[in-house]
């Protein structure tokens, strides 16, 4: 239950690491091939980095025919990231897999301009196109993010990959210019660790399907959190970046830390967040989301 | 590659450089142009450093304090421990007739262990300052200028096989004088095994991942 947080990892080039995780998550596939942001397209912060890779990838054709294939035969289940600038460009891509695992449509990416439709929009038009599993990322910076959450589950989303990075803008102290070619990126690392739990606590209450929790992962303890905020699996980013070994000691933190709390399993603490009035109050809010107009306005 | 946890010897100031000197273990020093990631103390990502000096069980970095990763890393003292991962990506083609090294300011880094690999090589250095020059010291009997005076000044009439590290204009400025140089590139990377696709630069219209498929790239 450890994946890749899309777009840390090539398996291709590290498949060592790659057979270290549960699945891997690849970066996302759009119709058309994409060189990205011109250099420089990563920058550390104090607490974190931001990167502004702007989605370069070879493009669903070449993707099919030549990366996905050598995927396949690593042996491990391959996640599928896919991404576009409409619900149609989605759809297709998402009715030309095959025998991937599952697929995480991003729908949040902070470094491309374009303004994609809406998340629901977009995983209804993914549902009719496959049968694959589909897992919608959300951005944390969403006003009410659960009701973003309630949205794509009522769309047909299998699950919620929670969360992808929040925009930030480093200046070079020098020059006072931007760091980044492109200006502001998306920003990740162990700052985001709170974001990620306040998201996956607040969908967790809100949506009865799974979510795969993610943002500043760096410890097993950080993986229990994410889990004990309702999380069902949990993906590494940039820790993976200053340790290709992360996923091995995570997985043995993770077992450790649940251990030393008198749990069996780590999924056994699974909502150890929330208290019994909140997810009380989740449950009887997904029921009224059955009833048309009869939304409750405010959750837990 | 391998990631393992090696205790500083020394660092020890050249000019304004640190030179840092860290037990090697079982770590392969690698191919000269070759790089390691090193952890920055308290930082979230570590540092590529290419190896500068390979011997007597010790891995030697030059590291030029410009930021707080840098700072960090010259700020380390004897017995300090820190991750190294590598060696990392592509080296120089060591099978040259007749090398000439070429480096720039701190991108001498990689010079000495090239040299010492290649057995003796000529070599010109060209630096900011006379502070920054005493980094010359690493490469005995290289010949040696400081702005405003470059090193395509010294590049010799007679056809040599460049291998060449240093800022980007200079890379630049070689590559159209010496089509067939080897040149290493710098970029900020997060990761240096190609996982995070930050040091993509354009070469020739084509992104190239400068971690796997550098930093020595033929010029032409």
């Amino acid at each position: 239950m450890l994946l890749n947080a899309s777009g840390c990892l090539d398996a291709l080039t590290a498949p060592e690491v790659a057979r270290s995780l549960d699945a891997f998550v690849t970066k996302t596939i759009t119709p058309e091939p994409r060189e990205g942001n011109p250099a420089v397209r990563i920058a550390e912060t104090d607490a974190g980095m931001l990167n502004s890779i702007g989605l370069a990838n070879p493009g669903r054709e070449r993707f099919l025919a030549g990366t996905l294939p050598r995927l396949l035969e690593l042996g491990i289940p391959v996640w599928v990231s896919v991404g576009g600038f409409s619900a149609a460009e989605y759809a297709e891509t998402c009715a030309a897999l095959e025998d991937v695992a599952a697929i995480e449509l991003n729908l949040s990416c902070p470094n491309v301009d374009e303004v994609p439709e809406s998340a629901a929009a977009i995983v209804a038009a993914c549902r009719s196109a496959t049968r694959l599993p589909l897992y919608a990322k959300l951005s944390p910076s969403a006003w009410d993010i659960a009701e973003g959450a309630r949205a794509v589950e009522a769309a047909g989303a299998d699950g919620l990959s929670l969360v992808n990075t929040l925009r930030g803008l480093a200046l070079d102290p020098r020059t006072l210019r931007p760091v980044l070619a492109r200006g502001a990126g998306g920003y990740s690392g162990p700052a985001l660790k709170p974001v990620a739990l306040a998201a996956v606590h607040a969908c967790a209450a809100a949506v009865e399907i799974p979510i795969v929790g993610m943002g500043g992962v760096s410890s097993g303890l950080d993986a229990l959190e994410l889990i004990a905020a309702g999380a069902s699996a949990v993906a590494l980013g940039t820790i993976l970046f200053s340790d290709p070994g992360a996923a091995v000691r995570i997985r043995d933190g993770l077992a450790a830390e649940a251990a030393a709390r008198d749990l069996g399993h780590p999924l056994d603490a699974r909502g150890l967040a929330h208290s019994s009035l909140q997810m009380s109050v989740s449950r009887l809010g997904n029921e009224m989301q059955k009833v048309p107009g009869n939304r409750p306005k405010v959750t837990a | 590659m391998r990631r393992e946890r090696r205790k500083v010897v020394a660092a020890e100031p050249v000019g304004p450089y640190t030179l840092l000197r860290v037990e090697r273990g079982g770590l392969e020093a690698g191919i000269p142009g070759q790089f390691f990631m090193l952890e920055a103390p308290g930082r979230v990502l570590p540092r590529p450093m290419s190896v500068c000096v390979a011997e007597g069980g010790e891995l030697t970095f030059l590291v030029d304090p410009i930021g707080p990763g840098t700072r960090a890393l010259c700020e380390l003292e004897r017995g300090d421990r820190l991750h190294l991962l590598g060696p990392l990506g592509n080296g120089f083609d060591l099978d040259v007739e007749r090398p000439l090294l070429v480096g720039g300011g701190i991108g001498i880094a990689p010079l000495p262990y090239l040299a010492q690999c290649l057995g003796s090589a000529p070599a010109i250095l060209g630096f900011r300052s006379e502070h920054h020059a005493e980094a010359a010291a690493l490469l005995p009997g290289a010949e040696v200028c400081i702005e405003p005076i470059y090193v395509t000044a010294l590049l010799p009439e007679e056809r040599h096989d460049v291998l060449a590290c240093g800022p980007e204009p200079m890379l630049a400025a070689l590559r159209t004088l010496v089509p067939d140089a080897q040149l290493a590139w710098e970029a900020p990377m997060a990761c240096g095994y190609g996982a995070c696709y930050g040091c993509a630069v354009e070469l020739d219209g084509e992104l190239k991942r400068l971690c796997v498929e550098g930093p020595v790239l033929r010029a032409a």
